[in-house]
């Protein structure tokens, strides 16, 4: 008898993963090689960010992946006192999202840059990071 | 085809802790509804549920809540678009009574949100976005709200202190509101005193007293064709527009950080069907889960040009003797927020204010009212617009 194996790579993302098996689970093996992807429809041409499986233009399934590697422009962010439940050790922390013209991330900003060096409209790379429970992000760092 | 109408409105009293079970609470908005209209239960030929159910307990609580209220055998669902799920309901029972399939429609919210655990709700609450790519990062509803003040405080100039007169004017009206959870006054002192409670920091710029409160609540709106309205009511209310839009719930999708694309487009649509402009409307509803949120619904609804709605408020524009009166029943900040029944409580207060049946609340006789109900951040819209 065999039993089928369950690819649940992407039960490591984030502080808590509320997903185990996604069709972009290859979103993780790049994270764990430092990169953060996005998916790009072959047939066309749009970028995704988050990656999706599936092109709801084409109805087709034809995606390539995509590195966010320029800077982005920081649009907003905010500095969290509360948070919920499974998040407490890493309060408090700051999410925002990021402009890159053809798409947009959101994300956490990195503890390393303090709220009072943020302005909207700053410039902003992408970065993956290991949390201290041992589960991979990315968060933004100063460009 | 004929017009549609509103006979009857009712809601419970917006509270922590309701000491009764989901049947009970939503028996109450049922109640005053029922005897506002003046008609029995053989009358309803359908009915229509609405809440958000990550606070429900009662599975399918359609069925379970239509039996309580004495709306069996008719049919009933369950309708959900978070926290404008009455509005929701509203537009499909508008539906409903336009295809003439039903002639008399009751739009039933509720939410008892002390039904789960504070821990609980805290669990849930992180599963209020995209599970899969924002939930893992540890999100919460006053944070998305945050980056929306953020931007518009970048880009108009807006301050904390705009926001937290938005809250002074709230708590104006929640005090004359015997519906309403809170019902204290709220100065400016309060909001901005580093010392005060209400100003203590929740999600950067928001603070305490920016943000509305959880409430157990119920609310109910009977809606019948035009001829069933004229028959069965004195004071039928009209159902001028019904626009509703939708868009991305993650950020990364969103192309506009400084307004809500959904309450635009619901406003767009909800004043072509009703052929009225922002300039017609008398008195409004507009959702403010956050002091912000009230802010950027001026502009988003043409009642000020893109930026200027801070003047607005500046100017007392939006109380009660202003050019446009809005939240003249204290709003969310101060009613609460029973997510399912808030978007019927808001057409509840309309409906009274073009009666001229609001009392102290009254503003001066109205002809066109709307209101402004918004499900998640941004991502659900509704927009109805009533007249006499």
């Amino acid at each position: 008898m065999s039993t089928k194996e369950i690819d649940d790579r992407f039960k490591k993302f984030g502080t808590v993963s509320f997903t185990s098996v996604s069709k972009i689970n290859d979103f993780i093996d790049y994270l764990e090689q430092g990169k953060v992807m996005g998916t790009k429809c072959r047939d066309c041409g749009m970028k995704f960010f988050p990656p999706r499986a599936d092109c709801f233009k084409c109805l087709t399934s034809n995606m390539d992946w995509f590195e966010v590697s320029e800077a982005g422009k920081l649009i907003s962010f905010s500095k969290l006192q509360y948070g919920p439940v499974g998040f407490e050790n890493d309060l408090p922390y700051t999410i925002a999202v990021l402009d890159f013209g053809e798409y947009k991330v959101f994300g956490r900003v990195s503890d390393k840059v303090p709220e009072d060096d943020l302005q909207v409209g700053m410039d902003m790379k992408v970065a993956v990071n290991e949390l201290p429970n041992g589960q991979k992000n990315f968060v933004f760092e100063k460009a | 085809m004929g017009k549609v109408g509103i006979i009857g409105v009712g809601q419970s009293a917006f509270v922590r802790g309701y000491p009764g079970s989901i049947k009970e609470l939503t028996f109450e908005g049922f109640r005053e509804a029922m005897q506002d209209a003046q008609i029995s239960t053989e009358d309803i030929e359908s009915s229509i549920v609405c809440s958000s159910p990550e606070y429900d307990k009662q599975r399918s609580p359609a069925g379970v809540l239509s039996e309580y209220l004495g709306l069996i055998p008719q049919p009933t669902c369950y309708l959900e678009t978070l926290c404008s799920s009455s509005s929701m309901g509203v537009r499909m029972g508008y539906s409903l009574i336009k295809s003439g399939l039903h002639d008399v429609v009751a739009i039933i919210g509720f939410q008892k949100m002390s039904e789960i655990t504070s821990a609980e709700s805290q669990e849930r609450m992180g599963r209020g976005a995209d599970l899969q790519w924002e939930s893992p990062f540890g999100t919460m509803m006053p944070a998305y709200y945050a980056m929306y003040a953020r931007a518009h405080m970048d880009k108009y100039g807006t301050t904390s202190e705009d926001l937290a007169s938005i809250r002074v004017k709230a708590s104006t009206y929640g005090q004359i509101n015997d519906k309403a959870v809170y019902r204290k006054a709220v100065t400016m002192d309060k909001l901005t005193d580093p010392e005060s409670k209400m100003a203590g920091p929740v999600a950067s710029p928001l603070r305490v007293g920016d943000c509305c409160a959880n409430a157990d609540g119920s609310s109910c709106i009977i809606m019948a064709s035009e001829e069933k309205a004229k028959a069965l009511s004195k004071k039928p209310i009209w159902v001028l527009g019904v626009g509703a839009a939708s868009t991305a719930v993650n950020m990364s999708g969103r192309d506009l950080f400084t307004g809500l694309t959904v309450a635009k487009d619901a406003a767009t649509e909800a004043y072509k069907m009703a052929g009225v402009s922002p300039k017609d409307i008398n008195v409004a509803e507009v959702h403010d889960c956050f002091t912000i949120a009230e802010l950027m619904a001026y502009d988003n609804l043409g009642f000020a040009e893109p930026g200027k709605g801070v003047e607005l408020i500046r100017n007392k524009e939006t109380y009660k003797d202003g050019s446009i009166p809005v939240n003249i029943d204290g709003g969310l900040l101060s009613k609460g927020h029973p997510i399912g029944a808030t978007g019927g409580s808001q057409i509840r207060t309309i409906v009274k204010q073009l009666r001229g049946e609001a009392e102290e609340m009254q503003v001066k006789d109205p002809e066109i009212g709307l209101v402004h109900n918004i499900g998640g951040v941004g991502l659900y819209g509704n927009v109805t617009i009533l007249g006499r």
